[in-house]
């Protein structure tokens, strides 16, 4: 079991290393460098050595890829290429309202979806599951931004409830957020809500034909207890996954939403980052993002072989 | 109230609605009853609606099924008038089910104390404290070893025969008046399940339940049964006492069900049974069984017949029970051919070994033991034309010789030869078209084998193209023919497997084999699959084809009557070991190793007087042992060290007949030592 754990995180860290690599390689493989980006029309001559000079960009790649890696372990990422702000300053901030807005909209979407998905697939091909099963595939195919613009139209316009566009700045506490977070969290739990309820109300169905839910009910459980003791616990297992995937989704930020909102988060930093040609700063979000999906996804399949008794033995055994 | 049957069902008819928008009727108008203390078995083939019937007792119907009409009563109450608390008192309490596949009828998530103990909590007037102790008496009483380990372990952590013991347990909890089995053998060993057999029959005793057996096995029926009701296309077709129906049935379809059973006494195969059954909810006016019965007459096809009292008491579904009472029983079979030629054996094992673990780079680097070989020391020529039979109890790698035979799996050492003397590449990959071509494997199951997207010209097609070459008029020619072979028309060249019935699917994966024309078929328990009266059709085909293509088999099949009717040559496997191997007779008679004596005297034929013969205490090893005899922990016949240190010896008798034992030939010559058999 510890030996699984080691396997898997090791595993882990060797795609984070693979992926640190890409993007490093990536960076190099573009033209012009952050001197070239900084000084404009005057980066030529004597000004451009002195700049690279001085940003240490006249030494080889191999020296430079293992001292932005290593300062990343120490989650220093450097400087902004724009100015003097650490990226890791300004990282922390967006991250801190990323999580926020993921945060708030598991806190909504995981529990409605496996509700929904639960009451969809036990009364399955009943109005209710109709209704319900429909609406999921419209919020599905409905793009975001659509869905986004629809909703600030009706509350922030019409009926001025809630302000369409979040104006605090990134590094302000997260009180400075509410209510203008309200909207996207609907749009993103919409989302999230569609993809995880489909998932569960198939597992739903499948685990309530099975035997041993047939045979749960043949030994007098009453109905409710055959759902949630027999049945769910098999039935829910899948859906870890799914969950996970969308964690990894709302971490690596929303581009979107952000946009759409002006939300301060991951995604708009990216965004922003690319249309300034601010290569380190790209680099750290990527990496960041890839840490993310790597870390979730492991976090996720540990978490189904505990709850899963057959996994569990299964990997005891072997080791 | 000792009057009254405890379940009784009264013109009971289930139904579904088909795809037309019509109701199709599953059950036809079936009566039951059940009293206290008395056992009746409920027989039939796949389709025949004896499952549906038994969860119907229940007040159960399977989903997309209707009541159409009739009652069902348990001890008074109207099942399908019941409020849902009501039912759920009833369930698991006074009437008990056990399911066909415990191993996935147990929650997989729960452990099996926490299931048991609700079983109790839901059932048991005991105070709540009392649960954990009357759950592990339960779990001894069905004779499992330290119950206080199978308390804490989840259901996949139990072998088969552990899981059905656990059923039952389950079953018992409720202190039930009535139990329902359904199939609750099928799929285990023939040693669990005469072992398993025997437990219910002395709680039913001691007990004095009521218990309705369901079974397609008319052999478990024989076991445990005072009366059977024989269900074909939804509806009883005779009733009467065990051992008048088995012994003088007086309805056609159940004398082609007896004769269908392969018995180990019969050298003959078993005769099949012409034509198919109706589908479940297929139209009829006259007896469903008029088009496959060779004595139906206008009356039979005219209008539907009703019960009938016929010989002894027996009620008959059919208009000549008379002529049928008459007849002689079970007409013989076709007799087995035997066709070896002399030259260069067909095959040859030479000190074959599999290993499924591969010892990996971190056993490597810690130098861990090598794990023990799951099949060990086989040795053995198989003649052209030859069959060998390979029987033995799951887990005995008689599948895993297949597997290393076909190239699916790398022998850990030894050689296989084809001629005797042509060594083949131990992996599919390495061997070349001409060899393969040689080597044909039939599965199992014939819906997992045959592409489910593929006609069956396209499956036909494959191996012909690829081993022959062959194209156009030429390929379509050879397609015709082999359905022939397998007694199949043209016809069936354009449908989809999912457009046959289980035995014609079988057809097909046995006509695919032969396309490439083999020199050696491997048969991986062909039949167990399939319905006895298929079952006796294909074995019936494969015997045709040996003559007809001197095919050479290598048979595997955990069903003594079938090796013993088809087979020239058996090995007797334990644990990936020899145990025994020789000419067919000599095998199945005397002198015999201890394991092949367990195995026979465990066999449950359909025949009221036969008892199965069964050791004491009687549990499958997990793992083989690593030194000594493979035997050595169930032998009832133990002689000390010397078994559990030392490879027992060949004794070789006539005809190559070789038994690894210990004991001299005499002792081998004589039965078991009364100490070591239960009654």
């Amino acid at each position: 079991m510890l030996t699984l754990l080691l396997r898997r995180l090791v595993l882990g860290a060797i795609t984070v290393v693979i992926v640190s690599l890409l993007i490093f390689a990536g960076v190099e493989a573009l033209p012009g460098d952050a001197c070239t980006a900084f000084l404009e029309r005057e980066a030529q001559g004597a000004l451009l050595e002195k700049c690279r000079v001085d940003l240490g960009l006249d030494r080889s790649a191999f020296t430079r890829y293992f001292e932005w890696a290593g300062g990343a372990v120490r989650g220093d990422f450097g400087m902004s290429a724009g100015g003097t702000e650490r990226i890791a300053t300004l990282v922390t901030d967006r991250l801190k309202n990323s999580a926020l807005l993921a945060a708030c909209a598991l806190a909504v979407g995981v529990p409605l979806a496996i509700l929904l998905g639960v009451i969809t697939g036990l009364w399955r091909d009943r109005p209710v599951d109709l209704i319900l099963s429909t609406s999921a595939i419209l919020a599905m195919t409905i793009p975001e931004f659509v869905s986004a613009t629809v909703l600030i139209l009706i509350f922030s316009v019409w009926l001025r409830w809630i302000p369409g566009i979040v104006v605090a700045p990134a590094d302000y506490p997260i009180s400075a957020f509410f209510p203008e977070i309200i909207l996207p969290i609907i749009v993103l739990s919409m989302v999230m809500t569609a993809h995880i309820l489909r998932m569960v109300r198939s597992s739903v169905i499948e685990v309530m034909a099975s035997d041993f839910v047939q045979m749960a009910t043949l030994k007098g459980v009453p109905y409710w207890q055959v759902v949630f003791r027999h049945a769910l616990p098999s039935a829910l297992l899948p859906a870890i996954n799914v969950v996970a995937l969308t964690v990894a989704w709302l971490l690596g930020g929303v581009v979107v939403i952000e946009v759409v909102f002006n939300y301060p988060g991951m995604g708009r930093m990216m965004i922003d980052a690319i249309s300034d040609r601010d290569l380190p700063v790209v680099q750290a979000i990527t990496l960041i993002v890839a840490v993310t999906y790597v870390g979730v996804n492991l976090t996720a399949d540990i978490l189904t072989m505990l709850l899963n008794p057959r996994l569990r033995t299964y990997h005891m055994r072997r080791r | 109230m000792g009057a009254s049957p405890l379940i009784q069902i009264k013109g009971l008819s289930v139904g579904f609605t088909g795809l037309s928008g019509r109701t199709l009727p599953v059950l036809h108008d079936v009566d039951l009853s059940v009293a206290r203390g008395q056992s009746v078995g409920l027989v039939g083939e796949s389709g025949s609606g004896k499952s549906t019937l038994a969860l119907a007792a229940m007040g159960y119907l399977k989903s997309g099924l209707r009541l159409l009409n009739g009652t069902v009563r348990f001890d008074g109450h109207d099942m399908f008038d019941q409020r849902r608390t009501g039912l759920e008192a009833i369930r698991g309490g006074q009437l008990g089910l056990v399911p066909q596949n415990a191993g996935q009828s147990l929650t997989p998530t729960i452990r099996i104390g926490k299931q048991m103990a609700e079983a109790l909590r839901l059932h048991s007037p005991l105070p709540r404290a009392d649960h954990r102790a009357r759950a592990l008496e339960l779990l001894e009483q069905v004779r499992l070893p330290d119950p206080e380990a199978i308390y804490r372990r989840y259901a996949h952590e139990l072998s088969g025969g552990q899981q059905q013991r656990v059923a039952i347990a389950m079953a018992l909890a409720g202190d039930p008046d009535a139990l329902l089995l359904d199939e609750p053998t099928t799929g285990l060993d023939v040693t669990t399940q005469a072992h398993i057999l025997d437990l219910l029959r002395d709680l039913a005793q001691a007990r004095h339940m009521a218990m309705l057996y369901v079974s397609h096995d008319l052999g478990v029926i024989a076991r445990t049964c005072d009366r059977v009701m024989v269900m074909y296309a939804g509806e009883v077709v005779l009733e009467g006492g065990t051992r008048d129906v088995l012994r003088a049935p007086v309805h056609p379809y159940a004398r082609g069900l007896l004769a269908s059973i392969p018995k180990l006494a019969d050298t003959h195969l078993p005769v099949a049974l012409e034509g198919r059954p109706p589908a479940p909810g297929e139209g009829r006016t006259g007896c469903a069984f008029a088009p496959r019965c060779a004595l139906a007459s206008d009356e039979c096809r005219a209008a539907p017949v009703a019960m009938q009292t016929a010989a002894r008491g027996m009620q008959a579904r059919c208009l000549h029970h008379e002529r049928v009472a008459a007849l002689p029983l079970g007409g013989t079979g076709a007799a087995p051919v035997h066709t070896v030629r002399d030259g260069p054996p067909a095959l040859a094992l030479e000190d074959l070994a599999v290993c499924y673990a591969r010892p990996g780079f971190w056993d490597k680097l810690t130098g861990a033991a090598p794990p023990v070989a799951t099949v060990q020391g086989i040795t053995t020529q198989i003649a052209r034309g030859e069959t060998l039979g390979l029987v033995g109890e799951s887990g005995s790698g008689k599948s895993t010789i297949l597997k290393a035979i076909a190239g699916l799996l790398a022998p850990l050492a030894g050689t296989i030869a084809l001629d005797g003397n042509t060594p083949l590449p131990p992996l599919v990959a390495a061997r070349r078209p001409a060899q393969l071509r040689r080597v044909q494997l039939i599965f199992q199951n014939p819906d997992d084998s045959l592409n489910p997207r593929h006609s069956v010209a396209q499956i036909l097609a494959q191996p012909l193209k690829l081993y022959h070459g062959l194209g156009g008029p030429a390929l379509r020619a050879r397609q015709e023919a082999l359905l022939e072979q397998v007694r199949l028309g043209a016809h069936y060249l354009d449908r989809l497997p999912r457009q046959l019935s289980g035995g014609e699917k079988q057809r097909v994966a046995i006509a695919r084999a032969f396309a490439a024309d083999p020199d050696i078929v491997l048969c991986d328990e062909v039949t167990s699959a399939l319905d006895v009266s298929v079952q006796a059709a294909v074995l019936e085909l494969l015997n045709d084809l040996k003559a007809a293509a001197a095919a050479t088999y290598v048979f595997v099949s955990h069903d003594l009557a079938v090796v013993h009717a088809l087979a020239d040559r058996v090995a007797v496997l334990y644990q990936g070991r020899l145990c025994e191997i020789g000419p067919t007779a000599a095998v199945y008679g005397r002198p015999s190793h201890p394991y092949t004596e367990v195995l026979l005297g465990a066999v449950l034929e359909p025949d009221p007087d036969a008892a199965p013969r069964l050791l004491t205490n009687d549990a499958a090893d997990l793992a083989p042992p690593a030194t000594g005899c493979p035997f050595q922990r169930r032998c009832p016949r133990h002689m000390g060290a010397v078994c559990d240190t030392e490879v027992p010896p060949p004794r070789s008798g006539p005809d190559g007949h070789v038994i690894y034992c210990h004991l001299p030939a005499e002792a081998l010559e004589a039965d078991m030592a009364p100490g070591g058999t239960a009654s």
